[in-house]
């Protein structure tokens, strides 16, 4: 469809062997596009003109033309009607496409809030859209009647003034506290602090060893061995793990450690209802419990293949559509087999590249580089 | 009581210049260089229409990506050259299109577009005023705005493509030209751009308040203005008070662009190589962007309100329902906004706290608008409604601010939003609330003022075609992304495809994607409407919509100083309509009470003492001959 022609694949394949031939436009699937363009238009003028005409031999029998206000008031009830079934449809159809219930302890919070939101606010669109087209149909014009004459009422303007300041009230009262609640949350002695950076155009995830203590990063320090700039002259940094996919033990408070090195990311885990910027120079994190392990998950969706997933939700260059990390939420039996298996960030490549630069300077270059920043 | 002696001091003045003018006005100071209000108006529509089309092409351009991300379409290349090679938009260039589509839209069309036209048509004409009070510096406003639009548009002819960091253009994103191809010579392009477009849009602003405060015709009164007056006012100064920062926020980016300052960046490294930059925030830009963003988001509705409120009185042939309450709504909404900027930037690290406050002021905000819309619901309300196309695009304008407003409660609400930020739940909300809503105030105001600016009449049949078509289509491109949101799916991704979990939402992509390209065929229909009846329409009537407001007191034919004679004095409020007693169902602001004894109310002299005396001697003196009888 529209002028499309072969799949990509094929295209890429043909491009890949004459890298430099343009590929070809289809000029007649073109022409074929604006014709019929043009005869939709012809179309629409020549029922202008019948309609004109017919006005016209009905005005010259002293009737009075074609009603074009009672049409234009029945349309709006027919539009009425047909966006009544229209969203109700969407609702329904597009409705039950949405995420599932929330996999974390607060998400259910804001699950919540969520539906009480969502009642309140389409019983008022419901409400006032069929007002809206309701007065449209039945107040149509007529020569017999006149409007009636009503400059204001204050009793009623107090009434709906007050009553959405009431709902929003209690609305803001709910999500204050609620909101309060997810961000307020303290570090605690058994979170488990997962270090998440965000760079163009991926994750990475750095867990702490033994000692539940991620090691202090530096902007200054990072090499190519050392990505994150981890800073090795602390103890706690030599059993960081370097992981791949991140996974979770079930019903264990999460501290995500948050951070960009070059320009803003958003870890976005949608699942879990969690969200917040990764901004270069300003270290934030976010807490929250996973409650559904990703095989429940699997079972209540009947989707064997289902991967909760995290991604970025800050526009950040031409790869952001595909920056993501799967996220495993497990028991913690195969938590702590998984975590067994991880290999230490300081890695055998950072080792020597560490070694160099703290044992000797006669250096090559890069090294040097980095001691001087060091400075 | 408030306009001065010197006004009228002023117009004659205004009025012997006028006549030395008329004679050789030459084709450059008449349509070109032009002073006149009226003329100034019609340039900025017409920009701002080209500006919307050009926009619109964009947004097709990446909405056929986002509908088959697979597919390639040769023509893509033969027209968009190196920016979509092998037949597809490469991610950068859809960055790129969002971009300006998104500025463009914002900006260009729905602030200068809107309130250029309309400030400049509306506020003379219906405060009583000759012109505006410095007619020069209007004409620079126009050129201003003229050479940011160029400058803007430019940007698809530099190397690597226009700006691509979104509308907002977030740094460090938009500061380091090698983050992106568009954050190279297209970012410094939009940013002098923008600089040229707040100083064309607070020369505007200032003229407009000025005009309004100080050259209202005798007997106009504040509370005897036309929402309309009342809206385009307080959106300008809504609009000094918030553009600078803008400014400010910008030369500060242009200064770590350029200079090689820190005031947003800090420890930096790019594709592994560390930044000098240090101490800055990313977050300091962002509360900048916001202190203008979000008054911005009421810069471009506020107009659209006014001009909705004042069209649906006038065809449902009844006063605007609770007209103070409409002026104090909009006069709460132009100070709260000031107030809620960090309800955009709730998960941005900000502290939490801050967000909570946010919150609240957000939530608030949402009552004045209930106000107004239930206001709008009860104009309506046992009214004797003509559909013309205005009309039309007026209704619509509510039912949009309506659907999309609604959704603010959600996303105004710091723990839902932390699951919908970013998300096409957003994307959703916006373009009902602001785009859809404003483009509709807009329309609404070509269709009726149409004849007040040309002479002629739109063709009023291919006006129904075009708003249904549009409201239909409208509604169906931005109703199911509500659910693309609530199933997380971002916005700003040049594809779905590397997601499992999304490419369930290509059927609805590919559909929306088509009801964008029949809505954007119907924008042609409107053109061909718009341009055809600039010329061949049929000729207008003084007052073609029986309406009260001045504006319809001057003659068909424009002349500049706008009134052949005196300006008219106004006696009354803008919105008699079916009074009760009346012989027609409207009367004009200029009619003086002492000529509608019948119709008159008690109400109508809560501060005239002696006017309500006459009245009860009136009412008194009927009284009594009935009895006679
Ligand atoms: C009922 C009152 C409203 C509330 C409570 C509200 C709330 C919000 C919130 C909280 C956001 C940020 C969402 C996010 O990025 O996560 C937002 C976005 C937005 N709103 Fe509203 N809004 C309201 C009405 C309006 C109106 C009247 C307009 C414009 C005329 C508007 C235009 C926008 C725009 C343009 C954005 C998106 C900006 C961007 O990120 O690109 N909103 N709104
Ligand atoms: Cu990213
Ligand atoms: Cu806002």
């Amino acid at each position: 469809m529209l002028l499309g022609t072969n799949l990509l694949m094929a295209q890429t394949a043909a491009a890949g062997a004459a890298q430099e031939e343009a590929p070809k436009v289809d000029w007649t699937g073109v022409a074929y596009y604006v014709a019929i363009f043009f005869l939709i238009c012809l179309g629409i003028a020549i029922v202008g003109k019948i309609l004109k005409i017919y006005d016209l031999t009905l005005k010259m029998q002293g009737k009075k033309g074609i009603k074009w206000n009672n049409i234009m008031a029945v349309i709006c009830i027919i539009f009425l009607l047909a966006g009544l079934y229209g969203s109700y449809w969407s609702f329904t159809e597009q409705g039950s496409m949405t995420l599932p219930e929330a996999a974390s302890a607060h998400g259910v919070k804001i699950d919540e809030m969520f539906t009480v939101t969502t009642v309140l606010t389409m019983i008022v669109f419901f409400v006032t859209q069929i007002l809206l087209f309701t007065f449209l149909f039945r107040y149509r014009h007529s020569d017999k009647r006149r409007a009636h004459f009503l400059p204001h009422n204050n009793t009623i303007e107090k009434v709906w003034t007050i009553a959405p300041a009431i709902v929003l009230t209690i609305l803001v009262v709910f999500g204050f506290f609620t909101w309060q609640k997810i961000m307020n949350s303290e570090n605690l002695k058994d979170d488990i602090n997962i270090d998440v950076t965000g760079h163009q155009f991926a994750w990475e995830l750095r867990y702490p060893g033994k000692d539940g203590v991620l090691g202090p990063k530096d902007f200054r320090l990072v090499t190519g061995a050392n990505n994150l700039g981890v800073n090795f002259k602390k103890k706690s940094s030599f059993d960081d793990l370097k992981v791949d996919t991140m996974y979770l033990p079930v019903n264990k408070s999460i501290r995500l450690n948050i951070l960009a090195q070059d320009v803003i990311h958003s870890v976005y885990m949608p699942h879990f209802r969690v969200q917040l910027n990764a901004v270069p120079g300003l270290p934030t994190f976010f807490k929250f419990t996973p409650t559904i392990t990703t095989a429940q998950m699997r079972t209540k969706l009947d989707d064997p293949k289902f991967e909760y997933t995290l991604y970025c939700n800050k526009i950040c260059g031409g790869s952001h559509y595909n920056m993501q990390k799967v996220v495993r939420v497990v028991t913690e039996a195969e938590y702590q087999s998984w975590l067994s298996r991880q290999k230490p960030y300081l890695n055998d490549a950072l080792r020597k590249e560490l070694h160099f630069a703290a044992a000797n300077s006669e250096q090559s270059g890069a090294s040097t580089n980095r001691i001087a920043l060091n400075n | 009581m408030s306009t001065l002696a010197v006004h009228d001091h002023a117009g004659t003045h205004h009025d012997e210049h006028g006549h030395e003018h008329h004679h050789d006005q030459s084709f450059l100071s008449k349509y070109v260089f032009s002073m006149d209000h009226k003329m100034i108006a019609k340039q900025f529509l017409i920009t701002g229409i080209t500006m919307a089309v050009i926009a619109m092409i964009l947004s097709i351009l990446f909405r056929i990506q986002l509908a088959y991300p697979d597919k390639t379409f040769p023509l893509l290349t033969t027209l968009l050259g190196r920016f979509a090679p092998n037949g597809r938009i490469s991610p950068d260039f859809y960055l790129a299109l969002v971009t300006i589509h998104g500025t463009i839209m914002v900006f260009f069309v729905l602030t200068a577009g809107l309130s250029g036209t309309f400030a400049n048509l509306l506020i003379p004409l219906q405060v009583g005023a000759r012109d505006m009070a410095s007619p020069f510096m209007n004409m620079l406003s126009y050129w201003f705005f003229f050479l940011a639009s160029v400058i803007m548009l430019s940007s698809f002819f530099v190397q690597k493509g226009p700006a691509s960091g979104g509308w907002t253009i977030y740094p460090p994103l938009s500061a380091l030209p090698k983050a992106m191809p568009g954050s190279g010579e297209g970012m410094t392009l939009w940013l002098i751009s923008m600089v040229l477009f707040v100083a064309s849009s607070l020369m505007g602003g200032i003229n407009y308040v000025s005009t309004v405060l100080n050259m209202r015709t005798k007997g106009m009164d504040l509370w005897k203005m036309p929402l309309t007056i009342w809206a385009l006012f307080l959106t300008a100064i809504l609009g000094i008070l918030a553009f600078p920062v803008l400014v400010a926020g910008v030369v500060l980016l242009i200064f770590d662009r350029s200079v090689g300052t820190s005031f947003y960046l800090s420890d930096i490294v790019l594709n592994g190589v560390q930044q000098p930059f240090e101490g800055g925030s990313p977050i300091l830009f962002q509360h900048l962007f916001w202190f203008l963003g979000h008054p911005e988001v009421y810069i471009v509705i506020m107009p659209a309100m006014g001009i909705s409120s004042e069209i649906m009185s006038v065809n449902s042939r009844k006063p605007i329902f609770g007209y103070h309450a409409m002026v104090y709504s909009l006069i709460g909404i132009t100070v709260l906004s000031f107030i809620v900027w960090g309800h955009h930037m709730f998960v941005t690290g900000m502290n939490p706290f801050l967000g909570g406050v946010f919150m609240i002021t957000t939530l608030i905000i949402a009552v004045p608008s209930a106000v107004k819309t239930f206001n709008w619901l009860a104009t309506l309300w046992r009214g004797n409604i003509r559909f013309t196309p205005a009309m039309l695009f007026a209704i619509g304008m509510v039912s949009f601010f309506i659907s999309g407003g609604l959704t603010g409660i959600f996303l105004g609400n710091a723990a839902l939003d932390i699951n919908l930020h970013d998300t096409y739940f957003v994307v959703a909300h916006f373009h009902l609330v602001m785009g859809s809503a404003a483009i509709f105030g807009m329309l609404a105001g070509v269709y009726h003022w149409f004849p007040k600016m040309f002479g002629r009449m739109m063709d009023e049949k291919l006006g129904y075609l075009h708003f249904w078509l549009t409201f239909i289509c409208a509604y169906l491109v931005f109703f199911p992304m509500h659910f693309m949101g609530l199933d997380g799916v971002p916005r700003r991704y040049y594809a779905f495809t590397e997601f499992a979990s999304m490419q369930k939402w290509l059927t609805i992509n590919t559909f929306v994607t088509w009801a964008a390209i029949i809505a954007a065929l119907t924008q042609f229909g409107f053109l061909y409407n718009f341009f055809v009846s600039i010329f061949k329409g049929q000729k207008a009537t003084q007052n073609p919509w029986e309406s009260n407001t001045l504006e319809w007191t001057t003659p068909v034919e424009h002349l500049h100083g706008n009134w052949p004679g005196e300006i008219p004095t106004v006696y009354r409020w803008p919105y008699d309509y079916s009074k009760p007693g009346a012989e027609e169902d409207y009367i004009p602001q200029t009619v003086p009470y002492s000529q509608t004894m019948s119709s008159n109310q008690p109400h109508d002299f809560e501060d005239n003492p002696a006017g309500l005396e006459e009245l009860n001697k009136f009412t008194s003196t009927l009284k009594a001959n009935e009895q006679v009888k």
